[in-house]
């Protein structure tokens, strides 16, 4: 069909199925990006016969051009003729799907999970089936552990077929079974990792008969890792199952996980806590789960305390309503104590970025009597990142007993951060600044943190002062021009006098910041002569900053300040003797002129007039 | 000294040499360490020039039993590469340290190499199929006018000569300060754990960017430094236990189960010191310098400078077994330490049953220990015996008094020809012996 258009139109397509073997692995990438492209025009017919064929032959190719490849055959069904032809895709997928890396084999998956939907059910059961049982039984654990991640999507849409679904089904769990027993570990961990989804296509009956004993039997594997995984496996396996065969059937096993000599499987168990707490519902969770949890927070690896500890929060707020607090209260807050004071401060961190979560559900007595306490311990702790974690989530408390209370204590911790001879965490707590005095309120704000925050202007580290002056204008913006004028305007431009160069440049750098915030008339009457002033300074570096703040704060002033004041200084510094100050200068001059213009030159619509009325102000201006 | 073989004991017979036959030895071309893969099919060495290469068990022959053995040159590559350290102003060597194979997981192979900082994972595959047909060329390069184009064509593979190819697939660095004297993968099959003088660390195969600390030995003060790792192994089954070996003759087992960082081992193999032996280098030579799990995982075998122990995982406070490798040295250790020999690392491997351990000694003389038997003989590699399938002599040192015939006195013995690399076939019993540039296969005699 395409040799009627003539040669042209089948050029760029020759170029791109030539491309497909490029020495260049970019270029080959390029062209499977585009083997759609090259599939309509071979049409379904020739895509079938040769282009699969080509591409099943393909795996020796680099993985990321092996990963496209994958990624493309997933929408490729109508380029094969549609879902009746779908099952043309399935060898190259089957190849793709032994490979050894991992990304690829699984894209290679998930794009066979995709168009087994495509399938009809007698193309799955004469297409599909086979391959999976193929790659079930192969010779290499590459295309066992992929078969693992095709039980769950294929068996389930056979059953429309209900002559041949019971005999299916049982061969796919006798092959899941055989999967399960591997001599690989890599096999069982993907067998382990596949379980609870396909039991979840699987009628209860036989998720009781076949996966639980599967699921059992890789929850005591002799390879951690087979074991770890088989932890998520038991939680979605417990959401399946009616609440009165849970004791029976996965408890002993997830009670066993709990306690695992392997500080790995402990670290799964705390990491899925709060799904295993949802799947398994309040009175498991009351009888069984809290005493878990105590002892994982309780746990001698630290590793395994960070894990529980950063599930504190949810895990009691998930509680059953009726005993929430006792349980919290009696079970839950000592072992919390303890770890408050923890050796670890991973372990610490993991807390404080949770603990104030607690305060919401205990109520107001509770928090300042229980909880009070631990916040400001760990507001006083050794490691800046605990103090931090507290710092940043104070609004939760702010809620339930008001600020008022914390603040007294939280003060010196704070200033002890601002203090902090890391810079990176004065850095971090300044960007809390702006989130303090919101909390705060101005009054407390003027009284304690004002001049902190005046104190990093003036920083050694470069990086410190520009977030100082950034969180000026955060504040300004919270607490309005006149606060500014009154409070933190008189003492940046009285920086302008110091003996630093440095600290006179950090007022520029504030202007810069503050002017569009500060508003026309403090920026006209304040800070523009102050700016001014600076441009005989007597550091270069002092000079082009001078102009590059005039440039900035240009679009602030009214035209007859940029005439009368603004444009002489500029002129002056254009003929500067040095080389920067004069190209800033220059910079700030043309720039200043468009500043004058009608805003309207800039929208898109380029009118033909404006373009002309451009012309006309540039060429009136001296 | 020992006594030979014969009897029931295994007879040794030559099956080939590789490496080249003059004296002249270039410094890059020197062996430094020997492997088989799992299935015995591939062998593996690397070399000073940190070239890996890697040979193939014929298969052709399998009506002639005696040409089974024989193992042909299946792929070579430059695995590292000569660096610098500018920071530290410090010449990275390009000698490849240790090769480990991994299990095998589809048709290619995988193997990991590591010089003193870099570890590589390396996939030899092979290839024998090509495309062929280009639209706008011909098959020879030739362009085709673009205006003759009426048809598209779809390049189609044709069988082609078996192509063998090597490509690094990961690259592990920075992970170590100091020199890398081990590499282990885990029966996990997914992580692998590699140890330099002070820190061991726990790698995924499959993350290059990162590794966890296992143990680290280093004081806080260097100048209270008295010990330094020398090997560390994954047990063959447990996923959980390694074992480190160290300068001062220890060996640690560490538990992953119980801790993120095994710093406290959880066993500790020492044999209490002979005071009546007690001299100078009685520090230097119990230092350990390899150290291996037997493939049961019951058992380790640990050599040190004069002897090979094996020691019952159950049983810290002494080895199971004692064998002195060259006991006739002892007089010797003031020349050895002269010359530096007394610092040579010598390796150690057990047979597919574990039953015999094997291991190297100098004048290109290696040690066969029976286990069972208690039975210990004394083989040599040379040029001599290079004629096919010829009976490896047992050779015996005269330690001092009359030298009886057929004996080689301790002072004739060459330290220039050192045996410190072997390996022992998985299941057969086929065995590879590095000598200094030479890599010589024995087999059983086949009658």
């Amino acid at each position: 069909m395409a040799g009627a258009e003539g040669d042209d139109s089948l050029y760029p397509i020759a170029v791109l199925i030539d491309e497909l073997r490029n020495e260049d692995v970019q270029l080959r990438l390029n062209s499977i990006k585009k083997l759609s492209t090259i599939a309509l025009a071979l049409g379904v017919e020739r895509t079938r016969t040769e282009l699969l064929p080509f591409l099943t032959d393909t795996i020796y190719d680099e993985d990321e051009v092996l990963l496209a490849l994958a990624e493309q055959l997933g929408s490729f069904t109508v380029l094969v003729g549609g879902p009746e032809f779908v099952h043309c895709l399935l060898p190259p997928l089957e190849s793709l799907a032994t490979v050894e890396e991992t990304v690829v084999r699984d894209k290679a998956v998930e794009s066979l999970r995709k168009i087994s939907q495509e399938h009809s059910p007698v193309d799955l059961e004469v297409h599909f089936v086979p391959l999976v049982k193929r790659l079930a039984s192969g010779d290499w654990f590459t295309s066992r552990t992929s078969a693992c991640g095709l039980f769950g999507v294929c068996y389930p849409r056979v059953s429309i077929m209900t002559h041949t679904f019971e005999s299916t089904l049982i061969t796919a769990v006798m092959h899941f079974r055989t999967l399960c027993s591997d001599d690989t570990p890599m096999v069982r961990r993907a067998a382990s990792s596949k379980l609870g989804e396909f039991a979840k296509v699987l009628e209860l009956d036989y998720v009781k008969s076949d996966i639980i004993p599967l699921f059992t039997a890789l929850a005591s594997d002799e390879q951690d890792s087979v074991r770890l995984l088989a932890v998520e496996a038991g939680v979605s396996i417990a959401a399946l199952l009616p609440q009165e065969d849970l004791e029976d059937l996965v408890m002993p096993t997830l009670r066993q996980a709990a306690e695992d000599k392997s500080w790995r499987v402990r670290y799964m168990v705390a990491d899925k806590f709060s799904e295993l707490q949802k799947a398994v519902g309040p009175e498991i969770t009351k009888n069984d789960l809290v005493p878990a949890f105590q002892n994982l927070l309780k746990d001698c690896e630290a590793e395994v305390r960070t894990a529980a500890a950063n599930k504190v929060k949810v895990f009691c707020e998930s509680l059953p309503e009726d005993s929430r607090e006792t349980i919290i209260m009696t079970h839950i807050l000592p072992c919390v104590k303890e770890l408050v004071s923890d050796t670890n401060q991973h372990v610490k961190s993991a807390l404080a970025s949770v603990i104030m979560g607690l305060s919401t559900i205990l109520g107001k007595d509770n928090t300042v009597e229980h909880l009070l306490p631990l916040f400001l311990v760990q507001l006083k702790d050794e490691y800046p990142e605990v103090r931090l974690n507290i710092i940043s989530n104070l609004d939760c408390v702010n809620e339930v007993i008001g600020i008022r209370q914390l603040s007294q204590s939280l003060l010196p911790a704070i200033v002890e951060l601002a203090e902090d001879a890391k810079w990176r965490v004065r850095l971090a707590i300044i960007e809390y600044m702006p989130l303090l005095a919101g909390q705060l309120g101005v009054e407390f704000f003027d009284e304690k943190l004002n001049s902190l925050c005046m104190a990093w202007l003036i920083d050694h580290v470069y990086a410190i002062r520009e977030a100082a002056t950034c969180n000026l204008m955060k504040l300004v913006e919270k607490f309005g021009a006149e606060w500014a004028q009154n409070t933190i305007v008189p003492k940046v431009l009285g920086m302008a006098n110091d003996s630093n160069y440095l600290h006179r440049m950090t007022t520029l750098f504030c202007i810069n910041a503050l002017s569009e915030v500060c508003g026309q008339e403090i920026t006209t009457k304040h800070m523009l002569p102050v700016v001014l002033k600076m441009s005989t300074d007597q550091v270069a570096n002092v000079r082009f900053n001078v102009a590059r703040c005039l440039q900035k704060i240009g679009p602030v002033l009214d035209s007859s300040a940029l005439q009368a004041e603004v444009k002489p200084v500029l002129e002056k510094l254009a003929t500067d003797q040095d080389m920067d100050v004069k190209y800033f200068a220059l910079e700030a001059i043309s720039g200043m002129y468009l500043f004058n213009l009608p805003t309207y030159i800039f929208s898109e619509t380029f009118s033909f007039s404006s373009i002309l009325f451009f012309f006309f102000s540039f060429s009136l201006s001296p | 000294m020992g006594a030979g073989g014969g009897g029931n004991d295994v007879q040794w017979c030559f099956s080939q040499v590789k490496g080249a036959i003059d004296d002249d030895v270039a410094e890059a071309d020197i062996i430094s360490t020997v492997e088989f893969n799992h299935s015995g099919e591939l062998l593996a060495t690397g070399d000073k020039g940190g070239r890996v290469v890697i040979f193939q068990q014929e298969t052709e022959n399998k009506s002639q039993p005696q040409c089974r053995s024989e193992y042909n040159v299946y792929s070579t590559f430059q695995s590292h590469e000569p660096e610098f350290d500018y920071l530290k102003s410090l010449e990275i060597e390009e000698k490849i340290n240790k090769i480990r194979w991994l299990p095998q997981k589809n048709a290619a192979q995988f193997l990991l190499s590591t010089n003193d900082k870099t570890i590589k994972l390396w996939k030899i595959s092979e290839r024998d199929k090509r495309p062929e047909g280009y639209n706008l060329k011909e098959e020879d390069g030739r362009y085709r006018d673009a205006a003759t184009i009426t048809t598209l064509r779809v390049p189609v593979f044709r069988p082609m000569d078996l192509m063998v190819e090597a490509s690094p697939r990961r690259v592990f660095v920075n992970g170590h300060t100091y020199h890398i004297n081990s590499i282990s993968v885990n029966s996990d099959n997914e992580t692998y754990l590699s140890a330099d003088d002070l820190r061991i660390n726990l790698w995924h195969l499959e993350i290059t960017d990162r590794s966890f600390n296992v143990v680290d030995i280093k004081p806080a003060n260097m100048e209270e430094l008295t010990e330094v790792i020398t090997a560390a192994e994954f047990h063959p089954h447990q996923c959980n236990t390694f074992v480190y070996s160290s300068s001062k003759g220890t060996i640690r087992l560490c538990d992953m189960r119980a801790s993120a960082l095994c710093d406290k081992h959880s066993k500790l193999f020492e044999e209490p010191e002979d005071p009546s032996n007690r001299s100078f280098f009685s520090e230097i030579i119990s230092s350990i310098s390899d150290v291996k799990f037997s493939h049961n995982g019951r058992y380790m075998m640990t050599r040190d400078y004069l002897s090979v122990k094996i020691w019952d995982l159950n049983m810290e406070n002494r080895p199971v077994e004692t064998y002195q490798v060259h006991e006739y040295l002892r007089s010797k250790l003031c020349s050895l330490y002269e010359n530096d020999c007394i610092f040579d690392k010598f390796e150690c491997c057990w047979n597919g049953n574990d039953s015999v351990v094997m291991t190297g000694s100098y004048n290109n003389f290696f040690r066969m220990l029976d286990r069972s038997q208690r039975r210990d003989v004394t083989l040599e590699a040379s040029r001599e015996s290079c004629k096919a399938r010829q009976v490896l002599k047992p050779r015996r040192v005269c330690a001092g008094g009359k030298r009886k015939k057929d004996e080689i006195s301790v002072d004739s013995l060459d330290f220039n020809k050192k045996i410190l690399h072997t390996a022992w076939h998985p299941q057969e019993n086929i065995i590879a012996v590095a000598t200094t540039n030479n890599l010589y296969i024995f087999q059983e005699k086949v009658n």
